[in-house]
C-alpha cells in the first residue's frame, strides 16, 4: 500500500490533505474534530490584530448548483477570525499539543506595516504551529483596509511583506495567491523574491453568484444590498489547475513547493493538482458542503490509485504532468483525430446532433429511426459532442493513423510532429525562412 | 379478523401514527403522508387486512371494510409530487434533439420545454406548454399510460430503465397553474360562426375548447347529468380523487363562448339533422353508449354486470362504502376498464377477485404497469379462458369457462369460479341512428376528422383510428377543431 506520508516544506502530516484557512479551522472543537476524522494538517484560519473584526449578521454565503441541488460553486462574504487573537492562539496550542503528527500551519492578516508582523510572529511561534501563512488573497472587506487582496495583486508589497516575515520567524512561510490578477506568476516570483518557503494557490475569486430578481439585488443580500464575496468550490478547479501549473512549468518558479487550493473535492481532484505540481492539498468547500469524513474517501482514493500506478509515495506522483502542459503554438497540428459513436452505448438523445449542427461543423448524421454518426468528412474532432453526450465513453475521439487521408482536408496524415511555429500560415514562420 | 389489526391513522401531538399488527409507523404530520395502500399492499394482498367480518360474508355486500379504510384505499394512486421532487425528476432531462417523448405523445406536447420549465422555476410557463396542446393535460398526466407512451420512448429508459418522470411532472405544472384558477388562453374576436358539439368527454370538450378559443361559438350536448364523459364516469377512483374532473371542466370553461346543455342525449332530445340545420359544423364525440355482451348461457342473471356501470357508480357514490361488492368477484375483460373494475372490487374488500381475458397477456390491453397494479392488490389473472356459462339459482352463484388456444379454439378444458358478481368489460360499442358512414363498427374519419357527410366532423372513441385513450381522444377534438376552424373562416 503506498505511502501517503507528506512533508512540504519541512511539515510533516500523515496524508496530504489539510484543511484550508476558512470557517472549518476556526476554531478548536471543528479543528478537533477534523484531526479525529483523519486529516493531515490544517491552516488555521487567519488571525489578525485586535480587536477582532466583525462579520456581517446576515447571510455569508451564496451557492451555485447543478443537478438536484448539487453544490458547485460557493462565495463567500466572511472575514478573517472574528474572535480575539489570544483565545486563538490558546486553542491552537492545544490542539497541536494533541496532535503533533499533523500539520499546524497559521494563516496571518495583519496591516502592511513591519510592526504588526514583528509583534504576532512570536505569539505564534509559542503556539508550537509548524508554519505561517500569509493571507494575501482574500478579495472582500480586508482588501477595503488594504490587507489581504490589496497586498496580494502588488507583487512589490508581496515581496516586502514576505522579507519581513522570513526575518521575523523560523517557521517555514508559506504565501498564499489572490487569483485576480493577470498573471499569477508575478505574485509568485514577488514571494520568491521576498524568500518565501512555499506558495499556495488560489484564493477565492471576486464573484456574484446570482442575483434576487425580486429584490433586484445581488445574492448573498443584507438588507437589500450586496457585496462581491470570493468564489470557490468546485467551479473553479479548472481556474486553479491553470494558476498552479503556470507556476509550475516556469523554469525560474519550478523549484517552488506549491499547496494546491481550489475547488479539491475528491481523491481524483487532489491527484490532479499534485500531478500538476502541488505537493499537498487544502480543501474547504467540499467539507463545508458534505463534512469532514470526505477525508476517508481522499485516502482511500489516492492510495489506490497510488498503488494502481506503481508509485509507492505521493512524491512520486507530483509533478507528473507538468512536463506535458505546454503553450497552444507546440501542439502538433498533424494530430488528426475523428469523432466515434458508439452505437451500443448511445441512448440516442440527439445532443450530440443538436450542438454540431446548430452550433459547430454539422459533423453528425442523424437517422430517420435516430441512428447518429460521425460524418468524418465535416469532423473537426473539436470534442464538443464528448462534452456534452450524457454516456461516459459513448463518443470519443479517436486518432487517425499516419498514412491515411484526413476525408475532410483530403491530406495524408503526417507521422511528423509539426506545430504552429513552423506552419506555412503563420507569417511569423515564413518570415523566419 | 380482529380489528386490532386494522390500521389506524390518529395524529398525536404532530405526528401521524399508523399501526397495523405490531408495527407502528410514526410520521411527522408535516412531511407528506405516504399513502396507506403502499404500506399495507401486501396486508391486503393477503386479506389479513383492513377487513372487517364482513370479509367472508357471502353475497354482494356494502361495508366489507372498517369504515376508515375507505379513505386511503381510494386515495390518490401517484401522490402529487412536491416542488423539491418536481426539481429532482426534472434535472433528469437530458432535453433531447426532436425527444422522441414527443413523437410518443399523441397530442405533441413539448415535454423537453415544459419540463426545462419546471427545472427553471416556471411551473405555470410550463403548463402553458402542455396545454396549449392538450387542454385536458391535468387528466391525462393522471391517466394516460404513460408508461407506454412518452416514458417508454425516453431515452433514459433505455439508458436505465428509469425514464424520466414525465406524466408525474405534467401534473404538477398543471395543478400548479389550475389550482390558481388562470386560465392561460384567451378567446379570439367572435367569428359569428356555430358549431354544435355532441358528447361532453374528452374529445368534445377538447374540440369545443379549441373553437371557442378560435372565437366560434360552441354548444356542447351530454346526455349524462354531468360533463366529462369517461373523464368523470369511466375512471377508476384512485386515478383522478377529490372531484378533479369536474374541477378541470370548470377550468376548461373560463376560456368563454362554450355553452354547457346536460341532459342531452342525441336521437332523443336532438338529432344529427337538428343539428346541421341549427349550426355551421358539428362535431361528434359521444363515444361508446353501448356494452358488449358475453354470450355466454345464463348472462342475464342477477349480479352479472357492466363493469362500466360499477365504475360509474363508485365515481358517482357520495360514499365508496355504500357501493355494495361480492365476495367473489369475476371481470371478464383485458382492458383499462376491466383492470379499474377489478382493483376497485378489491379495494371495496372483495375477497377474491379474478380477471379472466381469452387471450394472452401481451394481447391485452391494459398496460402492463396496469396488469402489474392489479397483481400486487391481489387480483388474480387468468388467461386464454372465454365465458360459457354463468351459474346460479336466480342470482349468480359460478362462472364456467373453457380455456381456448392461442387461435381462440376451444380446448375442452373447463374452469369454474365461485362468483356472486360478474363484471363484464369486453368493449362497448358505439349507439345512435342515423350516423354517417361506418368503417368497422366506428364511425368513418379521415385524419382531420371529416365524417362521410359534409358539416360533420368525429373524434374519440366514436371514430375509426385511435386507440381509445383519453389522450388520443383530446388529440382528435383539437384536430377535428383546427380543420373545422379552416372550413368556416379559411
Amino acid at each position: 500500500m503506498a505511502d501517503l506520508r507528506s512533508e512540504f516544506v519541512g511539515i510533516k502530516s500523515p496524508n496530504p490533505f489539510w484543511l484550508a484557512s476558512a470557517p472549518p479551522t476556526d476554531k478548536e472543537y471543528n479543528v478537533r474534530r477534523a484531526f479525529e476524522a483523519g486529516w493531515g494538517g490544517v491552516v488555521w484560519k487567519t488571525l489578525g490584530i485586535d480587536p477582532a473584526v466583525v462579520n456581517v449578521n446576515g447571510p455569508r454565503y451564496g451557492a451555485i448548483y447543478g443537478a438536484d441541488r448539487r453544490l458547485l460553486g460557493l462565495n463567500n462574504i466572511e472575514l478573517i477570525t472574528d474572535r480575539p487573537l489570544a483565545v486563538n492562539l490558546q486553542e491552537i496550542k492545544s490542539v497541536k499539543r494533541d496532535y503533533p503528527d499533523r500539520a499546524m500551519v497559521v494563516s496571518l492578516m495583519v496591516p502592511c506595516e513591519e510592526e504588526p508582523w514583528k509583534y504576532i510572529l512570536p505569539l505564534v511561534e509559542e503556539t508550537g504551529a509548524d508554519g505561517v501563512e500569509l493571507n494575501f488573497g482574500c478579495p472582500h472587506g480586508m482588501s477595503e483596509r488594504g490587507m489581504g487582496a490589496a497586498v496580494g495583486q502588488v507583487p512589490e508589497y508581496i515581496e516586502m511583506v514576505t522579507r519581513w516575515v522570513k526575518a521575523s520567524t523560523r517557521m517555514p512561510v508559506i504565501v498564499k495567491l489572490t487569483p485576480n490578477i493577470a498573471d499569477i506568476r508575478k505574485p509568485a516570483e514577488a514571494a520568491m523574491r521576498g524568500g518565501a518557503d512555499a506558495v499556495s494557490l488560489i484564493n477565492t475569486i471576486n464573484s456574484i453568484t446570482s442575483v434576487d430578481l425580486d429584490l433586484f439585488a445581488p445574492e448573498p443580500t443584507i438588507d437589500g444590498k450586496g457585496a462581491h464575496g470570493g468564489y470557490c468550490g468546485p467551479a473553479v478547479k479548472p481556474i486553479a489547475l491553470n494558476m498552479v501549473a503556470e507556476i509550475a512549468r516556469d523554469p525560474e518558479l519550478s523549484h517552488m513547493p506549491i499547496s494546491g487550493i481550489g475547488g479539491v473535492t475528491t481523491w481524483r481532484d487532489a491527484a490532479e493538482f499534485m500531478a500538476l505540481g502541488a505537493g499537498n492539498v487544502q480543501v474547504c468547500t467540499a467539507v463545508m458542503t458534505y463534512g469532514f469524513k470526505i477525508v476517508q474517501e481522499m485516502i482511500s482514493g489516492l492510495s489506490e490509485y497510488l498503488d494502481e500506478k506503481a508509485m509507492t509515495s505521493v512524491d512520486q506522483l507530483v509533478r507528473r504532468a507538468v512536463p506535458n502542459v505546454t503553450d497552444w503554438n507546440q501542439l502538433n497540428l498533424n494530430y488528426v483525430a475523428k469523432a466515434k459513436i458508439n452505437e451500443d452505448l448511445c441512448i440516442s438523445c440527439g445532443r450530440c446532433y443538436a450542438a454540431c449542427e446548430d452550433t459547430s461543423h454539422q459533423a453528425i448524421a442523424m437517422s430517420e429511426d435516430r441512428v447518429f454518426s460521425v460524418i468524418d468528412d465535416e469532423c473537426v474532432a473539436c470534442n464538443l459532442c464528448v462534452n456534452v453526450c450524457p454516456v461516459e465513453d459513448c463518443i470519443t475521439m479517436e486518432a487517425m493513423t499516419p498514412g491515411t487521408v484526413d476525408p475532410r482536408t483530403g491530406k495524408v496524415v503526417e507521422q511528423e510532429y509539426a506545430n504552429w511555429t513552423t506552419h506555412p500560415n503563420n507569417p511569423a514562420a515564413a518570415a523566419a525562412e | 379478523m380482529e380489528s386490532r389489526n386494522f390500521a389506524r391513522l390518529r395524529p398525536i401531538g404532530g405526528q401521524l401514527r399508523m399501526k397495523f399488527h405490531s408495527f407502528e409507523i410514526i410520521l411527522p404530520v408535516d412531511k407528506k403522508i405516504i399513502p396507506w395502500e403502499r404500506y399495507s399492499q401486501q396486508q391486503v394482498t393477503a386479506g389479513v387486512c383492513s377487513m372487517s367480518q364482513k370479509v367472508f360474508e357471502p353475497g354482494i355486500a356494502a361495508g366489507r371494510l372498517e369504515a376508515e379504510a375507505y379513505a386511503v384505499q381510494f386515495s390518490d394512486l401517484h401522490p402529487p409530487l412536491d416542488q423539491h421532487e418536481a426539481l429532482v425528476a426534472a434535472d433528469r432531462c437530458y432535453f433531447c434533439y426532436d425527444a422522441p417523448c414527443i413523437t410518443a405523445c399523441p397530442t405533441d406536447i413539448d415535454i423537453p420545454l415544459f419540463i426545462r420549465q419546471i427545472a427553471t422555476g416556471t411551473p405555470d410557463a410550463a403548463a402553458k406548454t402542455i396545454l396549449s396542446q392538450n387542454i385536458l393535460g391535468g387528466m391525462c398526466a393522471r391517466v394516460c399510460p404513460t408508461e407506454q407512451l412518452c416514458e417508454q420512448a425516453c431515452v433514459r429508459e433505455a439508458a436505465e430503465g428509469k425514464p424520466v418522470k414525465i406524466g408525474e411532472l405534467q401534473r404538477f405544472a398543471t395543478d400548479h397553474l389550475q389550482e390558481q384558477g388562470k386560465h392561460p388562453f384567451e378567446r379570439a374576436d367572435s367569428t359569428g360562426k356555430r358549431v354544435a358539439v355532441v358528447g361532453a368527454g374528452p374529445a368534445g370538450l377538447s374540440c369545443a375548447h379549441r373553437l371557442a378559443m378560435l372565437g366560434h361559438d360552441v354548444v356542447v350536448h351530454d346526455a349524462r347529468p354531468k360533463p366529462g364523459g369517461l373523464n368523470e364516469y369511466g375512471i377508476a377512483t384512485y386515478k383522478t380523487p377529490n372531484g378533479f374532473a369536474q374541477a378541470e371542466v370548470d377550468w376548461l370553461m373560463q376560456i368563454g363562448g362554450i355553452t354547457l346543455q346536460t341532459g342531452s342525449a342525441l336521437g332523443a332530445q336532438m338529432t344529427i339533422e337538428d343539428l346541421k340545420a341549427d349550426f355551421d359544423a358539428v362535431f361528434l364525440g359521444m363515444g361508446l353508449g353501448g356494452v358488449n355482451a358475453l354470450g355466454a348461457e345464463g348472462e342475464d342473471k342477477t349480479g352479472v354486470l357492466d363493469a362500466v356501470d360499477f365504475i360509474s357508480d363508485l365515481r358517482q357514490a357520495e360514499d365508496v362504502a355504500q357501493v355494495p361488492i361480492g365476495r367473489d368477484v369475476v371481470v371478464i375483460g383485458g382492458g383499462m376498464t376491466a383492470i379499474d373494475a377489478a382493483v376497485q372490487a378489491k379495494l371495496l374488500g372483495a375477497l377474491n377477485v379474478t380477471l379472466v381475458y381469452r387471450r394472452g397477456r401481451d394481447r391485452m390491453n391494459a398496460s402492463v404497469f396496469e396488469q402489474d397494479l392489479a397483481s400486487s392488490k391481489g387480483v388474480r389473472i387468468v388467461n386464454h379462458a372465454v365465458p360459457v356459462a354463468v351459474h346460479g339459482n336466480g342470482a349468480v352463484r359460478e362462472i364456467e369457462f373453457e380455456y381456448v388456444d392461442g387461435e381462440m379454439n376451444g380446448t375442452g378444458q373447463m374452469l369454474r369460479l365461485a362468483a356472486d358478481q360478474v363484471f363484464k368489460a369486453i368493449g362497448q360499442t358505439l349507439q345512435g341512428d342515423a350516423l354517417p358512414a361506418l368503417e368497422g363498427r366506428k364511425i368513418k374519419v379521415d385524419s382531420t376528422g371529416r365524417t362521410s357527410v359534409d358539416g360533420i366532423w368525429a373524434g374519440g372513441d366514436c371514430a375509426s383510428g385511435g386507440d381509445d385513450l383519453t389522450v388520443t381522444a383530446v388529440a382528435e377534438g383539437r384536430d377535428a377543431a383546427m380543420d373545422i376552424h379552416m372550413a368556416l373562416v379559411g
